[in-house]
């Protein structure tokens, strides 16, 4: 992974010796909370629901043993001893004081971390597929153009007050894991006719209150340009979105009501003019930042006795190894997912003595790298099978072990209005409810692949919109209301949910859900024929039906 | 938890730790729901948020504002859930937020 | 009001001249935009010096032509959080070559200045109490390390084209 160097370290101390002197300026009042908002929300702080909360940024998800345990230890002395992993693959502590911060900086400037830019109308962490330079489908490890990308836009001067928040996806797999046509800017890493590699450009991506999919700008950039042509996006964005309406500021907004091919033609127009004056990216340069990412040496194993027995004999072990599992590009090895989904517990929750568990693993098992993926959950991307017993083992002991990846209780969940100040509905409970529902057993398994994503307010950080089942916490009248939508999808068949009609109470909710996924069952050509795809062929009606008619006295 | 008649009482969060804080009678912030001071009328209410505006102009609470709240045989309860939240702390840990301190 | 220029407060020797009054003909007055559009033609041949106010959001193209008749261009932050002049200030110098004062106005804040003026401004009209106090006791914020080229002259850093310092 990525190391600071000289000038990267004293580039992030600069920034915390600036925010401790903000914060000193604050506490002594000479700067009102006005004044001083921006300064907080660009290194991650907001003031929440109970307390403040910080963001700290995991560039593109990836962490190495010694920052995991630092995380710990923050979680341990200066919060409650939790963190929570976000669907930006960052973390966030629920109770830090303000006067604690900067110190809570400092250490994570003692491990190459830090917050800025998690927060504020800038670009916000770089995103990556969290099986990157792992997985058997990828082109090439989409990390160092997002660490590039991470670099050059921080504290940039020009786009730091853009009329809303901006964030950026890369992939570089077939399988689009990085959610990439949801985003601002999505880049997907692609071959060209002639062989070179380079990005396919997405934008205008998002969701929030008009949820909308990346119009596709270029079909091939060559990665001598990449930062030339994201200035040009970000400029023309910056000139030209709106600022009159928070709702309608981000450039989904721009590209829709200025239409996706006069958009193309500002941003090669102003690519065009730029690129004499701007840098373009040496190979020599990507070669030095791809070196850091040079992927462990593995060797293939043909055999793996200790792997293949366990499974043999323990079936708790398993059904681990078939969901939570990934096949490795190299045989013999595994990408393993440690769900932060634990049956009832807090989606992308994780106690400090957890966190600490994971990192030693990654030390001992797994070449000392973690990732954090959107879906809330941690990664050990390079583990041997053999190894993959011990590891089970401790994850079991430390209540990490939850064999649902990818399962109907793999629930994203935003925080939603027992943390969150925008929030106008629970999310958490409704998830916790659902994944006590249908567990992780064998219905579970037999339901198969089914991504629930719960957000707390139309805002939408729960990604409910791409979720195979969306649900939507709204506030009727005082009371909490959910509505769902169907058909979602977040990979390279994006697709926005929509509505099945009127929401539900939050009694009804997770009868509602049941019924939905009774229809699946029923539907359903064979097991193969997973929910989203069944989804697709029979369409809303007998879901509707199901839904609908029932809570009219029918019985189910 | 529908109680009593419509009160209204004042919250901010204190500059320093971000903890939620009442205003009580006295005009001193406090910690918990039950010590705050709860208004029968809203102008009384916005009178107050008055004075409690001085406390932020002295930085000392943040983002201070009225909410409904009603008497209860337990004390004063908020009457919006989001109200109820803050008073009590996330509903998901029942050992995390005020509601561990008055177990 | 305070004029903030190479790290010290100085004189202002120009003057804001507001929509419909008449500027004086040896010039040192601050146009409106729309104003120069209209009456441009009472300047033909004149050399007394000038300069432009321009609202956020006005294609440069619109006033390209003239850039050098002026000699100062004043671009207008109306709130700190609205930044589109932060990239009309880099085109008008890298674009379209002014060379002229570029003078942000408006809700200039402390902690903006430095980017401000690695985006080409070098004059900042100050407004609020605060930074104005903060400036005259400890001037701008100087960070050295950047992770992007600027309009004013920094060294790149090692191998990384987009990494610079002061030069």
């Amino acid at each position: 992974m990525y190391r600071y160097d000289e000038f990267d370290a004293a580039f992030v101390a600069d920034r915390v010796s600036a925010f401790r002197d903000q914060v000193s300026r604050r506490l002594s009042g000479d700067m009102t909370e006005e004044q001083f908002r921006p300064h907080r929300l660009m290194n991650g702080l907001y003031l929440q629901l109970h307390a403040y909360m910080l963001r700290v940024a995991v560039p593109y998800g990836t962490l190495n043993a010694r920052q995991m345990h630092k995380l710990a230890h923050i979680a341990r002395v200066y919060d409650k001893g939790f963190g929570h992993f976000t669907t930006r693959q960052n973390i966030q502590y629920n109770w830090p004081a303000l006067s604690d911060v900067p110190a809570i900086l400092d250490e994570l400037a003692s491990v190459e971390m830090h917050a800025i830019q998690t927060s504020g109308n800038c670009i916000r962490n770089v995103t990556a597929d969290h099986f990157a330079g792992a997985a058997a489908d990828e082109i090439e490890d989409p990390r160092p153009y997002a660490e590039i990308l991470r670099q050059w836009s921080s504290i940039h001067p020009e786009f730091t007050f853009l009329p809303r928040k901006f964030k950026i996806a890369v992939n570089g797999a077939d399988w689009d894991r990085a959610a990439i046509q949801v985003h601002d800017i999505g880049y997907q890493i692609v071959r060209n006719e002639a062989g070179e590699v380079g990005f396919a450009v997405y934008v205008g991506g998002g969701l929030g209150r008009t949820p909308m999919i990346a119009r596709k700008l270029r079909d091939f950039l060559p990665k001598a340009d990449l930062l030339a042509y994201t200035q040009a996006i970000v400029r023309v964005y910056n000139l030209e979105g709106r600022r009159d309406n928070k709702y309608k500021a981000r450039i989904k907004i721009l590209v829709h009501e200025k239409g996706v091919d006069p958009m193309r033609e500002a941003v090669e127009a102003e690519f065009a003019a730029a690129s004499r004056e701007f840098i373009s990216l040496p190979a020599s340069e990507i070669a030095r930042i791809k070196s850091y990412f040079a992927p462990p040496a593995l060797q293939a194993r043909a055999a793996c006795d200790a792997y293949e027995a366990r499974r043999q004999t323990d079936p708790r072990f398993a059904a681990f190894a078939a969901n939570n599992v990934h096949p490795h590009r190299v045989a013999g090895h595994g990408v393993v997912t440690i769900s932060l989904k634990p049956i009832g517990g807090v989606p992308g929750d994780a106690t400090a003595a957890q966190m600490d568990a994971v990192a030693d693993l990654a030390a001992r098992y797994g070449h000392d790298e973690i990732r954090v993926s959107h879906e809330q959950n941690l990664v050990l991307p390079h583990v041997a099978l053999d190894d993959l017993p011990a590891i089970y083992d401790e994850l079991a002991a430390n209540g990490l072990a939850t064999a649902n990846a990818g399962l109907i209780s793999d629930i994203i969940a935003c925080p939603g209005l027992d943390y969150c100040a925008l929030a106008t509905a629970r999310s958490i409970p409704i998830a916790q409810r659902i994944s006590e529902r249908f567990g992780e057993g064998e219905r579970a398994r037999d339901i198969g692949e089914l991504k629930i994503k719960i957000s707390g307010c139309i805002n939408a950080c729960g990604h409910h919109h791409v979720g195979h089942i969306g649900i939507l916490g709204l506030e009727r009248k005082g009371v909490e209301t959910y509505q769902i939508t169907l058909g979602g999808s977040g990979d390279e068949t994006c697709s926005l949910g929509t509505l099945t009609g009127p929401g539900f109470s939050s009694e009804e909710v997770v009868d509602a859900i049941e019924r939905i996924v009774n229809v699946y069952m029923s539907v359903r050509t064979d097991r193969s024929e997973d929910f989203l795809a069944a989804y697709r062929r029979v369409g809303m009606q007998p879901f509707k039906e199901a839904l609908y008619e029932t809570s009219k006295g029918a019985d189910i | 938890m529908r109680a009593g008649p419509m009160h209204y009482a004042i919250s901010a969060n204190r500059l320093r730790d971000g903890i939620v804080v009442f205003l009580g009678a006295g005009g001193a912030w406090v910690e918990q729901l039950a010590q705050a001071a709860a208004y029968p009328e809203k102008e009384q209410a916005e009178a107050a948020l008055e004075g409690a505006r001085g406390d932020e102009k002295r930085n000392l609470v943040v983002e201070a504002f009225v909410f409904p709240v009603r008497q209860s045989p337990a004390g004063l309860v908020a009457d919006h859930i989001r109200d109820a939240i803050r008073a009590a702390g996330p509903s998901v840990y029942r050992d995390h937020g005020k509601q561990a301190e008055t177990r | 009001m305070a004029l903030w220029k190479n790290g010290a407060f100085v004189d202002d020797a120009w003057r804001e001249i507001a929509e419909g009054e008449d500027p004086p003909p040896a010039g040192h007055v601050i146009l409106p935009l729309d104003w120069w559009e209209q009456e441009r033609d009472a300047f033909e041949g004149s050399n007394a010096p000038l300069g432009l106010r321009v609202a956020p959001g006005v294609p440069i193209e619109r006033f390209a032509r003239d850039i050098n008749r002026f000699a100062l261009i004043e671009l207008v932050f109306p709130k700190f959080g609205d930044g589109r002049a932060f990239s009309m200030a880099r085109l008008l110098r890298e674009r379209h070559g002014f060379r002229g004062e570029l003078r942000a106005t408006g809700d200039v804040l402390i902690d903006q200045i430095q980017m401000m003026a690695r985006c080409g401004f070098d004059t900042f009209q100050i407004s609020d109490a605060t930074t104005e106090r903060l400036l005259r006791e400890r001037g701008a914020p100087a960070y050295k390390r950047f992770y992007q080229p600027g309009a004013t002259p920094e060294a790149p850093v090692d191998s990384r084209p987009w990494a610079r310092r002061p030069g």
